[in-house]
C-alpha cells in the first residue's frame, strides 16, 4: 500500500509541475491574444476596451507574474479555466465540456475494444504459432504501420459520398438536437462507425502483434512446459500460464493508450471533422487561443497521469512481484 | 528378472527438418525397472535432456522425435507407446504416471500464481471430483513431505528461496503419486549444501513411496552415490551402461573414465582430477567412426573408420568401444 501512496504522491507532484509549465509556456511564446483580437476587429477599439480585455484574459501588465500565477492556481481549483478567445465569450471549461464526451466516446470505446480484441486474437495466434494463424502476421504488420488518418482519408474517398450509408463528417446529423432519444443515438452511431473502424483496424493490429510476440516468448518458458507435463487441459495452460504472463507488457501499453485517448487522435478528428477535443485543439492552435490550449493540454496531461496511475494499480493487481511487503 | 516399467527403444530425436536437421539423440535404448534409479550422465549437449523431453513428448519446436518407441507398462500390466497414444490419453498419463522435475526450479513455477494454485490445479486436472477442501489439504500435506512449513502454501514463487522452489517442484511431482519421476538436473542451480539436503529428501521419499527415477545430471560422482544403474551419453548416443558400482570401479569406455575423473568424489580416497581434453563434437559434422575418437587418449586405427555399437562386451557389460569388442553370439 505504501508503494501506491508513494506513486500517488509522485503523480500529484507531476500534476503541479504540469500546471506550472502550462502557466508559463503560453506567456513565453511571442504573440499576444489581445493584439490578435484587435487585429480581428481591424483596430476599431478604444484603449479602454483594450485594457479591459487584458484584465479579462489575466494578462494584466500591472499585475506581477507571481500574483498572476497564484490567481491562475486559484481559478484552476474552482474549475475555472478562463475565457476562450475563439468561442468568446464562452468559458474554456464549457468548450472542453462540449468536445470531451465525443472524443472519449469515439476514441475511448475503440481503444478499449481494440485492446481486448487484439490481445485475445494475439494470444490465440501466438499459441497456435507454426499453423495457418501465422499467415495473419504479415497482414497485421502491414496494417499497423499505416497511419490511421491516412486510413481515414482512404475510407472517406471510397465509402462516403452521395447516397452512401456512411457520412463523411460530423458526429451526428445536422439539425438534430443532442439528447437521449433513439434517433439521435442512431445518428451518432452511424457517424461514429467510419472513424471508429479506422482507429480500430490500425490499433487492433498493434495489440495482436505485441501479444503474439509475448505469447511466443512465454510459451517457451519452463513453467509452460511444466504445465504441459502436468497434464493440464490445453485451455488452462494457454490462459492461466501463457497468456496470463504474456499479458503484462500489454497492460502497460494499454494504460498509455488510454492516456492518449484525449489527445492522440487529433488527426482522425480533423479528417472526419469530428467535434472532439482534437479538432478543438487544432482550431485553438490556429487562433492562438491560449486559454483553450492551456485547458486542453491540462486535460491531456491529467488523463495521461491518470492512465499511468491506472497502469500502476493494474500491475499491482496482476503481477505479485511488484507488490512489496510492509 | 525385475519388472520393466519404462522402455525406450531406438529413439531418435532431430532438431529441424530436412537436410538442415541435426540428430541430437541417436538410436537410444534404455530400460527402467520398477523401483530403480537410472542415472543418465554426459557433458552439456550430449542429448540427456533432449532424450527426456523426447520420450515424454514435451520437446519444444524445432525438436522432432524422428523414430523409436517409448513403452510404458501400466499398473494392470498392459503397455502403451507414449509416442503414439492420443493426446487426451497422454494428458491423463502425464504427471499421474510420469512426473518431471525440471532443470532450474527458478523458472519452473508460474511467477504470477500462488504455490497453492499451482499445486491444486494438477490435482484438479486429474481428479475433478475431489473437493476444494481435500485438494488444499493434500497440497499442505505435499509441502510437509518436502519439509516446507504449510504457512508457505499461499506464497508466490518469488517469495521463496531457490532451494524451497526446487522442493516445491519435487512436492508437485509427487502430487499424484507417479510411478516414474524424471529428474533433469534437479540440483544444478543450487549451492552444494542445499543440493545435499534436497538429495537426502529425495532418497527418503523414494524409499517411502517407491517410485522409479530417471536422474539426469552431468555430475557423475553424484550419480554414483544415488543411482542403481548409470547410462553414459556422448553425442546423442549411449556409450556405456552399467551398475553404478561397476562403473565407478572399472569404467570401460574411455569417456566414462574421463567423466569420472572430472569431478572430485564426495567420499573415499583422493583421486587425481584429469578432465577430458577437447570439446563435444559438432552434431552437424560428426567425426567418422567412433564419435569420441578425436578426444580419446586410447584411440586406435579402427576407431576412426568404424562405429562401435552398444552391446554385451566380452566382460559381460554393455559398452560401445573397440577396446571392448562385442562378443559374438
Amino acid at each position: 500500500m505504501s508503494y501506491l501512496l508513494k506513486r500517488i504522491g509522485f503523480y500529484l507532484l507531476t500534476v503541479w509541475a504540469a500546471v506550472t509549465i502550462n502557466f508559463f509556456v503560453p506567456r513565453m511564446i511571442p504573440g499576444d491574444p489581445v493584439q490578435a483580437l484587435i487585429t480581428k476587429q481591424r483596430g476599431q477599439m478604444t484603449s479602454e476596451a483594450v485594457r479591459s480585455l487584458y484584465v479579462l484574459f489575466g494578462l494584466d501588465k500591472d499585475e506581477s507574474l507571481a500574483s498572476q500565477y497564484f490567481s491562475y492556481l486559484g481559478q484552476l481549483l474552482r474549475g475555472d479555466l478562463g475565457m476562450s478567445f475563439t468561442f468568446f465569450p464562452s468559458p474554456v471549461a464549457d468548450v472542453i465540456g462540449d468536445g470531451l464526451p465525443w472524443t472519449v466516446g469515439l476514441v475511448g470505446i475503440t481503444t478499449v475494444i481494440g485492446f481486448f480484441l487484439g490481445t485475445a486474437a494475439g494470444a490465440v495466434v501466438g499459441w497456435r504459432r507454426g499453423t495457418w494463424a501465422d499467415s495473419l502476421i504479415p497482414v497485421t504488420t502491414f496494417v499497423s504501420s499505416i497511419p490511421y488518418f491516412w486510413l481515414g482519408l482512404v475510407a472517406i474517398a471510397l465509402l462516403t459520398g452521395p447516397g452512401s450509408f456512411f457520412p463523411a463528417s460530423g458526429a451526428y446529423e445536422i439539425g438534430l438536437v443532442p439528447n437521449w432519444d433513439w434517433q439521435f443515438i442512431g445518428s451518432t452511431v452511424q457517424h461514429g462507425l467510419l472513424p471508429g473502424f479506422t482507429i480500430l483496424i490500425s490499433s487492433v493490429s498493434g495489440w495482436i502483434l505485441s501479444m503474439r510476440n509475448m505469447m511466443v516468448t512465454v510459451s517457451s518458458d519452463d513453467y509452460v512446459t511444466v504445465a504441459h507435463a502436468k497434464g493440464l487441459p490445453e485451455r488452462r495452460v494457454m490462459l492461466a500460464y501463457a497468456a496470463r504472463n504474456a499479458l503484462l507488457p500489454n497492460v502497460s501499453g494499454f494504460a498509455l493508450a488510454l492516456g492518449f485517448i484525449v489527445g492522440g487522435t487529433l488527426l482522425v478528428e480533423i479528417v472526419f471533422s469530428y467535434p472532439g477535443l482534437g479538432l478543438q485543439l487544432f482550431q485553438a492552435v490556429g487562433a492562438k487561443d491560449y486559454p483553450l490550449l492551456q485547458g486542453i493540454f491540462l486535460i491531456i496531461t491529467l488523463s495521461v497521469l491518470l492512465a499511468n496511475l491506472l497502469a500502476d494499480v493494474a500491475y499491482l493487481a496482476l503481477d505479485p512481484r511488484t507488490r512489496r511487503e510492509g | 528378472m525385475k519388472e520393466r516399467i519404462l522402455e525406450v527403444r531406438g529413439l531418435n530425436v532431430d532438431y529441424g527438418l530436412g537436410p538442415e536437421s541435426v540428430r541430437a539423440v541417436r538410436d537410444v535404448d534404455l530400460t527402467l525397472h520398477r523401483g530403480e534409479v537410472l542415472g543418465l550422465a554426459g557433458e552439456s549437449g550430449s542429448g540427456k535432456s533432449t532424450l527426456a523431453y523426447g520420450m515424454t513428448r514435451l520437446l519444444p519446436p524445432p525438436g522432432i522425435v524422428a523414430g523409436g518407441e517409448v513403452i510404458y507398462t501400466l499398473d494392470d500390466g498392459s503397455t502403451v507407446d507414449l509416442l503414439r497414444i492420443r493426446d487426451a490419453d497422454l494428458r491423463r498419463l502425464r504427471w499421474s504416471e510420469i512426473a518431471i522435475v525440471f532443470q532450474g526450479a527458478i523458472n519452473s513455477l508460474n511467477p504470477v500464481q500462488r504455490i497453492s494454485t499451482q499445486l491444486v490445479d494438477v490435482l484438479k486436472a486429474h481428479s475433478a471430483r475431489s473437493t476444494p477442501k481435500a485438494r488444499q489439504d493434500r497440497a499442505r500435506e505435499l509441502l510437509g513431505l518436502v519439509g516446507i512449513a504449510s504457512d508457505r502454501l499461499h506464497s508466490y514463487p518469488h517469495q521463496l528461496s531457490g532451494g524451497m522452489r526446487q522442493r516445491v517442484m519435487i512436492a508437485m511431482a509427487l502430487a499424484l503419486e507417479p510411478r516414474v519421476v524424471i529428474m533433469d538436473e534437479p540440483t544444478t542451480a543450487l549451492d552444494v549444501v542445499v543440493q545435499r539436503q534436497i538429495l537426502r529428501t529425495l532418497v527418503e521419499l523414494r524409499e517411502r513411496l517407491g517410485f522409479s527415477v530417471v536422474f539426469i545430471t552431468h555430475d557423475l560422482s553424484l550419480l554414483v552415490e544415488f543411482s542403481d544403474r548409470i547410462a553414459i551419453m556422448y553425442a546423442g548416443q549411449v556409450v556405456e551402461e552399467a551398475t553404478s558400482a561397476d562403473l565407478y570401479r572399472t569404467p570401460l569406455h574411455p569417456y566414462s573414465d574421463g567423466l569420472l575423473h572430472s569431478f572430485p568424489a564426495l567420499k573415499g580416497p583422493r583421486r587425481e582430477l584429469s578432465g577430458i581434453a577437447g570439446s563435444p563434437p559438432d552434431l552437424r559434422s560428426m567425426p567418422g567412426g567412433c564419435p569420441f575418437h578425436p578426444r580419446c587418449g586410447r584411440a586406435m586405427d579402427v576407431c576412426a573408420t568404424r562405429t562401435p555399437v552398444l552391446g554385451q562386451s566380452t566382460a559381460g557389460r554393455s559398452v560401445a568401444c573397440w577396446l571392448h569388442p562385442v562378443s559374438v553370439g
